[in-house]
């Protein structure tokens, strides 16, 4: 009877913290969660201030501006249907260029000007073809061939 | 109960492997597009990247014939493999040109002897500076460009052979 | 000839595992008992084959053999050596074929040294041993073939990701590995135990140093791994919850449970299910793991070069190895009896409450992790970042660490609370004390979880010591001092953490050569910034002086490395280590103006967060020394007495 008991208490225990675990990371998700949002997005739907979110699309030719204090940046975000302005302060990645894609993790201000506290450009030249594993090229008729 | 316990396990990673199965099987969208189709392509000039073909200029692009601008680089497996396409285009007439990304001149001599010289006109891009103007984001990329020199067709990634004949016929659409 | 020998070899592997699996089937389930005597030769044979097509591998590498396509990927003739070693693993197909040689020797070590164990459930462990390297055997033969040449060779290779060309990777991923895999072995002696239905304490005896040792090895890699990604990132920070790192530390929080519940069993006789249970999610969570960062389905800042198709193949195989054995465990744990029972106050109870917690936070960071990719199948794109997992992880950890300083102050069976209560005066008291010192220094100017951390940290540590308070340490076991320098391990992780958070001093700023920046107690003058060459790389570097104090000035050269073989950029932070903290120095980018970017964080005693992981692997080896030596004693004992 006794042991009985003990378990139950055990379970309920168990049974307590996975459901307060579960709510736990429910709410925090609602919260923390990053939406990855579009310029169109944000004019269309709209973004609270403060809300973190990540923002994507292509810094806007002859928007990037250096601030006096040599650290901080502003440009433009577009995706060809709506422009954001943002800003940045710290070190940007080497390939965040003008023209260039980028995404952006952060939020925006009440004057609506996005903040990123992060700047994530993407760039992969090592990605290699699917078609290309197990393949062996032919110099004399410039074809690739399937190893057999 | 506790049956219903003992199978919850097996039941909850069912859950997770039909969620990774939908992701994998998923076609990958994280792709920015450009928004350079339709505009004119950038201005620059980029010397000689080599031996014996000469370098580029923006200018020299817009003959009132289509062509196609190759995005390539010696140290880029996949552009080895797009060679072949690139000589079939050339084959049916197709001219191209190329810059070489972040590349020397004697790797880009060895590259075109082994691979084959598909182009009229290199140029080299040390710092990848018009790639990045051009708003190309790795190597190999394609642009289709019409005859006054504007972009008709940005190709992300290197050109498959069934990619060939939807090439040419963007190339007759910007005659 | 060297990679066609290593095929030879890969192949033959293959067969022997085909051959013991099918062995171990007949003779357990056929009842033919002869067949199983060659099941343990056959193991260590293949555990061979193995290790002779990894060396193969190593030396063709070595070699830079260009005729070799993955040589050609991942390799070049100008790197230096060290790196032409470790890129026989910093790529899929090498990883994957490491994977199967640790697995290989693994099995041949269970086959060779394990005496413990009935002879059935032995002989079901190896089989399942064999059944795992045999998915992975194909997924290298059939999927991606490490050996396959290239006609003709390439004049020279693709060299290696610059950001993997780093000390670092020589060690970080084989003990990772090596980790991963030994929670394997103790996924085999679960799945032997389910078959023969024997889970006991002798089962958990056996299954016990395996658990441990690749506990030890996890924890060494995941603090390598961390150590590695704070210094070559260049971002200051030590954690960042990327997809990549959870998937090192899912597998290490399940194996942290299972270390604890495999004790309770192996002194106890409980929790017999539970443990059977976390055995098989700790391996589990390796190949999700596995999965994850070889399928490229979450995006993360860790670059692999990843592959859908493959991503399949893992996938099938976790399927097929986790659902069979969820399956067999639904199938024949009704018939696992119920262990020995334990009062309310106990250890035990407290270990149950352990292992809750791990697996609380577990399934929280699985969510996390996965929660982008649930919502995108409802079309929805979302990142889980930094402030998720530190908002739930952070909490229920400070729990976990007072239950940790609880736990070992309390008996087995049995113990009364108010006594409990007692033998934690002293650290309480000392938390107390740290509470009004911490309010009276820096109330308002620290965050609450540092606040917290710092406290917990103190008390756990002072708490971590307390079961050696009072006793003969020349009598305590060994394996008593691995608990308590693995416990006041995490402790002083802890305090490094809270520290790093709650008094790091960052400063950003742009500077012309000749300036001076202030940066917390430090001092650095810029004094010029020169290109410099390396063996495959130039860059650029900045020198820096940096002074505290009226101390004397020590150098800092922090670089932009620009890596020709594969047009890639990378920032070398410049850090100097003092006894109270680093000084981390990044350089940024030119602005327009000659001014150059700096960024500087000050971090006091953030090297404790490394410290104290080391520590808890050290404890953790001390443990598997203490047990194992303790098990030779008993039997040589047996032996005297018969």
């Amino acid at each position: 009877m006794k042991a009985k008991h003990q378990r139950l208490i055990l379970a309920l225990a168990a049974l307590v913290a996975l459901v307060g675990a579960a709510l736990l990371a429910a709410s925090a998700l609602r919260d923390e969660a990053a939406y990855f949002y579009a310029p169109a997005d944000v004019r269309t739907k709209g973004v609270e201030a403060g809300k973190a979110i990540r923002l994507g699309g292509m810094v806007v030719k002859g928007s990037l501006k250096h601030a006096p204090d040599g650290v901080t940046i502003h440009f433009d975000v577009t995706d060809g249907k709506a422009t954001v302005p943002a800003s940045f302060k710290g070190i940007a990645p080497d390939l965040f260029r003008e023209g260039s894609g980028v995404v952006a993790e952060g939020a925006f201000d009440r004057s609506g000007t996005f903040v990123a506290t992060n700047l994530l450009a993407k760039h992969d030249e090592r990605y290699m073809p699917r078609e290309l594993e197990g393949m062996n090229y032919n110099e004399t008729t410039h074809q690739m061939k399937a190893e057999q | 109960m506790r049956k219903l316990l003992i199978w919850l396990p097996l039941g909850l990673f069912l859950g997770f492997f039909a969620l990774f199965a939908s992701g994998l099987l998923k076609p990958d969208d994280r792709v920015i597009t450009s928004k350079l189709v339709g505009k004119t392509l950038p201005a620059f000039s980029l010397p000689a990247a080599a031996s014996d073909r000469p370098g580029l200029v923006s200018t020299e692009l817009a003959t009132g014939k289509p062509r196609l601008l190759n995005i390539f680089a010696s140290w880029c497996l996949p552009c080895a493999a797009e060679a072949p396409q690139l000589l079939a285009l050339a084959q049916e007439g197709v001219e191209i040109d190329a810059i070489a990304i972040r590349d020397a001149r004697p790797d880009v001599d060895r590259f075109l002897a082994r691979y084959g010289n598909p182009y009229s006109r290199i140029g080299l891009d040390a710092r990848s500076g018009v790639q990045i103007a051009l708003g190309s984001s790795g190597v190999p990329e394609s642009f289709v460009i019409d005859g006054k020199g504007r972009i008709v067709y940005q190709h992300v990634g290197d050109i498959r052979a069934d990619d060939v004949p939807m090439i040419l016929q963007r190339l007759k659409d910007a005659r | 000839m060297i990679a066609e020998a290593g095929l030879i070899a890969l192949w033959l592997a293959f067969a022997l595992a085909l051959l013991q699996l099918t062995l171990v089937g007949f003779g357990l389930a056929g009842g033919k008992q002869e067949l199983l005597g060659s099941v343990r030769p056959i193991a260590v044979a293949q555990g061979g084959l193995i290790v002779i097509a990894f060396a193969l591998l190593i030396a063709l590498f070595l070699r830079s053999d260009m005729s070799v396509l993955l040589v050609v990927n991942n390799s070049h003739s100008m790197k230096p050596w060290l790196y032409k070693f470790a890129g026989t693993w910093g790529n899929h197909e090498g990883s994957m074929l490491l994977w199967v040689t640790v697995m290989g020797v693994a099995g041949a070590a269970v086959a060779l040294f394990e005496r413990a164990l009935r002879r059935d459930t032995h002989m079901a462990t190896l089989g399942g041993q064999a059944a795992i390297s045999l998915g992975f055997y194909a997924f290298l033969l059939f999927a991606s073939n490490p050996f396959a040449r290239i006609d003709p060779p390439a004049a020279d290779g693709q060299g290696l990701n610059p950001l993997l060309q780093d000390p670092g990777l020589a060690f970080h991923p084989p003990t990772l590995y090596l980790g991963y895999v030994g929670l394997s072995v103790a996924f085999s002696f679960a799945i032997g135990a389910l078959l023969t239905r024997r889970v006991d304490a002798a089962f958990a005896r056996a299954m016990r140093p395996w658990v441990l040792g690749a506990w030890i090895l996890l924890t060494l890699g995941i603090t390598a791994g961390s150590y590695w990604a704070y210094y070559e990132l260049g971002w200051g920070g030590w954690w960042f919850w990327d997809p990549v790192e959870n998937a090192s530390l899912m597998p290490w929080l399940a194996a942290t449970a299972l270390l604890h519940s495999v004790t309770v069993l192996a002194t106890r006789d409980a929790l017999r299910a539970w443990t059977v249970m976390l055995a098989v999610i700790a391996f589990s969570m390796s190949m999700v793991g596995t999965f994850l960062v070889r399928s490229g389905i979450l995006t993360s800042v860790h670059a692999f070069a990843v592959d859908p198709e493959r991503g399949t193949f893992i996938l099938v195989l976790l399927g097929f190895y986790i659902g069979g054995a969820l399956a067999l465990f639904g199938w024949r744990v009704g018939a696992v009896r119920e262990g020995a029972p334990f009062e309310l106050v106990s250890r035990e109870t407290m270990l149950v409450v352990n292992n809750l917690l791990l697996t609380v936070i577990l399934g929280l960071v699985l969510i996390g992790t996965l929660y982008p990719l649930m919502t995108e199948a409802f079309g929805h794109k979302v990142s889980v970042g930094a402030p998720y997992f530190d908002r739930i992880a952070g909490p229920i950890a400070l729990i976990l660490m007072l239950v940790m300083a609880a736990g070992p102050l309390t008996r087995w069976r049995r113990d009364r609370l108010s006594v409990v209560a007692r033998r934690l005066l002293v650290p309480a008291v000392i938390a107390i004390f740290a509470v009004a010192l911490l309010a009276w220094v820096a109330w308002g100017r620290i965050g609450v979880l540092p606040f917290f951390g710092l406290v917990v940290a103190l008390a756990v540590g002072a708490g971590s010591i307390a079961p050696l308070w009072k006793r003969n340490l020349r009598r305590t076991p060994l394996f008593t001092y691995g608990m308590v320098i693995a416990h006041l391990g995490c402790a002083v992780s802890l305090a490094g953490m809270a520290c790093d958070s709650a008094f790091t001093v960052e400063k950003l700023a742009a500077v012309r050569v000749g300036d001076s920046v202030q940066a917390g107690d430090w001092t650095l003058q810029f004094n010029r910034i020169s290109p410099i060459a390396g063996d495959n790389w130039t860059a650029l570097q900045a020198d820096l002086e940096a002074v505290r104090g009226g101390g004397a000035p020590v150098m800092l050269h922090p670089q932009s490395r620009f890596f020709a073989s594969a047009a890639t950029t990378t920032t070398e932070a410049a850090l100097l280590t003092r006894w109270n903290g680093q000084l981390y120095v990044v350089l940024g980018q030119e602005a327009e103006d000659g001014r150059w970017q700096l960024r500087i964080w000050w971090k006091p005693f953030v090297t404790l967060i490394w410290l104290g992981g080391i520590l808890i692997a050290l404890g953790g080896a001390l443990a598997l020394i203490g047990r194992e030596r303790r098990g030779w004693q008993l039997k040589w004992r047996e032996r005297a007495a018969a």
